[in-house]
């Protein structure tokens, strides 16, 4: 058994209202100084047998159809040891 | 043929909201509606499909994105590659693009709430099978309610659509976020229309703004009694 993470974001030049509220609430809770907040997802997989090279193309092929929107969302996938 | 005119067939998923007010807005156009199950594969032989708003499989990982593979899904995007007119109203114009039928996507209000409000447009394509009942650069008042209503998509698709006249209805007044205030798009053969406000709340003077959403559906008609 492995676990993989597949991590989504919103594209840097989409505007991330989730984000923002976030970030626009830190302040009112005392927390100064954050610039910026991205809000995106993270899937973690547990894949039965080894992360095979082929295993972890399936997971892009997942990341790429389902898990993420290409047009609006990056997603980054890893093995977790 | 029954007696209802052209067949239109309206897709029920878990979660749909609008799916009946959608058939009764077929109806008074003058067609016959057909409920349609997304569990099937099977459209009934209608002539043409509605993708409905509401919440479908609650919106869950994003909007659209799961309804995207439902079982019937895969007739209607077959049906309409091959030239049926299908329409996405709000969740569905979401399902459409999760699809690739339509390019960009819908995201979050860029204000953060879900807006409720008749929404005056611009009719900008009247060259689609969803928009013919409609002359050039009409405006008219259509109801919208969404929390992701926000159309995106990159600077060359969006330069494509209005340069190919793609762009259906503009929003007057942006009310949330959508690039170039776009409120409703085709694609290149103009089968194909998602539309973010609710025509199928606008179809009778009882109950919504008035009847400038009718135009949809009669266009449909209009379309498929010609064939």
């Amino acid at each position: 058994m492995v676990r993989v993470v597949v991590d989504v974001m919103p594209k840097p030049e989409i505007l991330d209202p989730q984000g923002k509220a976030v970030q626009g609430a830190l302040p009112r809770l005392g927390f100064i100084g954050v610039s910026d907040v991205r809000q995106g997802k993270r899937f973690e997989l547990e894949l039965e047998g080894e992360a095979t090279e082929e295993r972890l193309a399936e997971v892009h092929q997942m990341a790429q159809t389902l898990l993420s929107n290409p047009v609006i969302e990056d997603y980054d996938v890893r093995v977790l040891s | 043929m029954t007696s209802g005119g052209p067949r239109v067939g309206v897709v029920t998923f878990p979660g749909s909201l609008d799916d009946i007010d959608a058939r009764r807005a077929v109806r008074l156009a003058g067609a016959e509606p057909v409920a349609l199950w997304h569990g099937d594969h099977d459209l009934q032989g209608v002539d043409a499909v509605v993708l409905p708003g509401g919440f479908s499989y609650g919106d869950y990982l994003r909007c659209g994105a799961i309804a995207r593979f439902a079982p019937l899904m895969t007739e209607v995007v077959d049906a309409a590659r091959g030239g049926m007119p299908v329409l996405g109203i709000c969740n569905g114009f979401q399902i459409l693009c999760e699809s690739h039928l339509l390019p960009g996507a819908l995201i979050r209000n860029d204000h953060r709430r879900f807006g409720c409000l008749d929404q005056r447009l611009r009719m900008e394509s009247t060259a689609t099978t969803w928009t013919s009942a409609y002359s050039e650069n009409q405006e008219v008042t259509i109801v919208l309610k969404n929390g992701e209503g926000s159309y995106v998509a990159d600077q060359h698709t969006l330069d494509v659509l209005e340069g190919e006249g793609r762009v259906v209805a503009r929003y007057l007044g942006n009310p949330n976020g959508s690039q170039r205030a776009i409120a409703g798009i085709a694609n290149e053969a103009g089968n194909v229309v998602g539309l973010m406000p609710h025509p199928e709340h606008a179809v009778e003077d009882l109950c919504g703004p008035g009847t400038d959403g009718l135009g949809f559906f009669t266009s449909v008609v209009a379309s498929l009694q010609r064939v």
